[in-house]
């Protein structure tokens, strides 16, 4: 078996399944944000339902539209407090302790290998990077695991996606997801598990295995997973409160496809609009000038992310007419850089710095586009309006080439910045 | 159960924040919803639209968010079918939960017409294009999402389980 089928039997109580299976699975873990928790409360009353299944294992946190951006954010909002209060949960966490849930659960040591956890937002797939099965669920889901702690499953296909050689400089988790969507289609995994496996990816930090697995349903994957190394138990280890389980694909499991790619060929890329997979290598997409760019979101706010853009950054100054937004995607996170001296780099560059919020990536508030506008942004999607007015423009790349790029006022590859070294 | 409705069609990879801008989520009313559905994509649409009416797309359509949002305003629109080539799997689980079908068919996706008169029979997954003359089939619906369907959604579904638990 695959290590996702390993889990997901695990959690079914059976010894094997095989892909098209359908079962009926335990849930270690399950989340809510205020755009999706506030239907899925409604649902869970609708059900007839009184107390969660697990009052340590719902987790709900205000971030998409959070610290309110209008007053029916506000209600909304006050929908998961209030449940969150009713039902006693141990994990709400308000605004002044939260972030991106998708940086915040990993962070906090929720979310541990061998897991299956379901979450009401679409990029519950980031959790596949310490090991876990993870997905992307609707409200109505949502409630019926929050009754019941279970949830019924179709065993996926797994993809593996291997990536042979070394990692070229600048390069990062973002350059491999966006490389991979433009070669298979963002229905090039659709209802399929991805195995990000190969000796470039065991290369590569936590923070970009998160970037990855985070990107995962931009190909319609149901999850995107890493085995279990030793760079996962140096993050998970100190982070744990609770046993987990470490799971390896069998030599023999069964795999749908098995995709080869050379990792050297990888440079910095960019998603050109409307569609995550109309990817370019950032040395072929010509002039092309912004007015915005927006570091951060689920897929970039880490603090690596931050890190590689100060370096960029350092000394320099943000182009005229355009505007830097940068998002730390915690509170704990935006703290570090604080401390590291970022946010100088950061200030001093011109940049705008906002407190942890999903905010402009799905065009809520804090960065929205006007008519003709474009921005180049570390997010996750670049459907037509997605971060505004319908006629702007969303490109997307990873934090060093968004760095580069605000500094220029036009997309570029990071050593038109920084010179080469040597 | 048999639908019948006219064809609204769409083309490929149709994405939730098409179907409901996400500038409108902080809204979870139904009725709210539908006043902005497909409003970037196609402006007519909801204004236009009856109850019954059949939504066509290509390939990999509801591809994106988990938003439960989009196929709740599809449905409130009056849309009670979709077939497509394939779904985004969120969006294909989601319809099934709010108790609207959806239906896999490459030959229907690529045949019929905008603005068609169309029948479906969910349990044989016949598809009758009536201004056309022609039939078609799609992948069979699992029987237990057909008893989704049939309940309503799987809200209502569990409900009828506990109520029939309990007594």
């Amino acid at each position: 078996m695959t290590i996702t089928e390993k889990i997901l039997a695990a959690h079914a109580g059976k010894k094997k399944v095989s892909p098209g299976d359908l079962i009926d699975a335990r849930i270690d873990l399950a989340l809510g944000n205020d755009i999706t928790a506030p239907l899925a409360i409604q649902a869970f009353k609708d059900i007839g339902a009184k107390k969660v299944f697990n009052r340590n294992r719902v987790v709900l946190v205000p971030d998409h539209f959070a610290p309110a951006k209008d007053i029916l954010s506000a209600e909304q909002c006050k929908v998961l407090k209030n449940f969150a209060k009713a039902q006693r949960l141990t994990h709400y966490f308000e605004v002044g302790e939260a972030g991106i849930e998708h940086a915040l659960l990993p962070d906090k040591g929720l979310v541990l290998p061998g897991d299956a956890v379901i979450g009401a937002d679409s990029h519950t797939c980031t959790y596949g990077a310490v090991g876990a099965f993870s997905t992307g669920v609707g409200s109505t889901d949502l409630a019926a695991v929050m009754a019941t702690g279970r949830l019924w499953f179709k065993v996926p296909e797994t993809l593996k996606l291997l990536f042979h050689g070394r990692v070229n400089r600048w390069v990062s988790g973002k350059d491999f997801i966006l490389y991979t969507i433009g070669q298979i289609g963002v229905d090039g995994a659709l209802y399929q598990a991805m195995e990000f496996s190969g000796e470039a990816i065991r290369l590569l930090p936590m923070s970009s295995r998160f970037t990855i697995a985070n990107m995962a349903i931009e190909a319609g994957g149901k999850s995107g997973i890493f085995e279990p190394d030793g760079i996962t138990l140096q993050y998970v280890k100190p982070r744990a409160k609770r046993p987990y389980r470490l799971y390896q694909s069998d030599p023999d499991a069964h795999y749908a496809d098995i995709k080869e790619f050379d990792a050297s060929r990888i440079h910095p890329q960019v998603a050109l609009p409307h569609i995550p997979s109309n990817v370019k290598d950032v040395r072929e997409v010509g002039k092309i000038e912004i007015d915005q760019v927006v570091i951060g979101s689920c897929t970039n706010g880490r603090l690596d992310d931050l890190r590689v853009a100060a370096k960029i950054l350092k000394g320099k100054k943000v182009a005229p007419y355009v505007r830097l937004i940068v998002i730390p995607a915690t509170q704990e996170i935006y703290q570090q850089a604080l401390k590291e001296g970022l946010f100088d780099i950061f200030l001093s560059a011109g940049a705008v710095i906002s407190p942890p919020t999903c905010g402009p990536c799905l065009g809520g508030y804090m960065g929205v586009l006007a008519e003709g506008e474009r921005s180049l942004a570390t997010t996750n999607r670049n459907f037509r309006g997605r971060m505004g007015h319908a006629q702007s423009e969303v490109y997307l790349s990873s934090p060093a080439v968004a760095a580069a790029s605000a500094v220029k006022g036009r997309i570029c590859h990071p050593e038109e910045v920084i010179r080469k070294r040597g | 159960m048999k639908i019948e409705g006219r064809i609204w069609k769409f083309g490929s990879d149709v994405d939730t924040d098409a179907i409901i801008p996400a500038r409108y989520l902080n809204l979870s009313d139904a009725k709210e919803l539908v006043k902005h559905v497909m409003e970037d994509e196609r402006p007519e649409f909801k204004r236009e639209v009856k109850k019954g009416d059949i939504l066509l797309a290509d390939k990999n359509f509801g591809c994106g968010s988990s938003r439960e949002h989009a196929p709740l305003a599809l449905k409130a629109a009056g849309i009670s079918c979709i077939i497509a080539k394939s779904f985004g799997r969120i969006f294909y689980r989601n319809g099934f939960n709010q108790g609207l079908p959806l239906l896999e068919s490459l030959e229907a996706s690529g045949a019929i017409r905008d603005g068609d008169q169309v029948r479906v029979n969910l349990a044989t997954g016949e598809i009758f294009d009536v201004s056309q003359n022609k039939k078609f089939f799609a992948k069979p619906v699992p029987a237990f999402m057909q008893r989704l369907i049939k309940d309503g959604g799987l809200i209502p579904h569990l409900r009828k389980k506990r109520t029939k638990k309990k007594g």
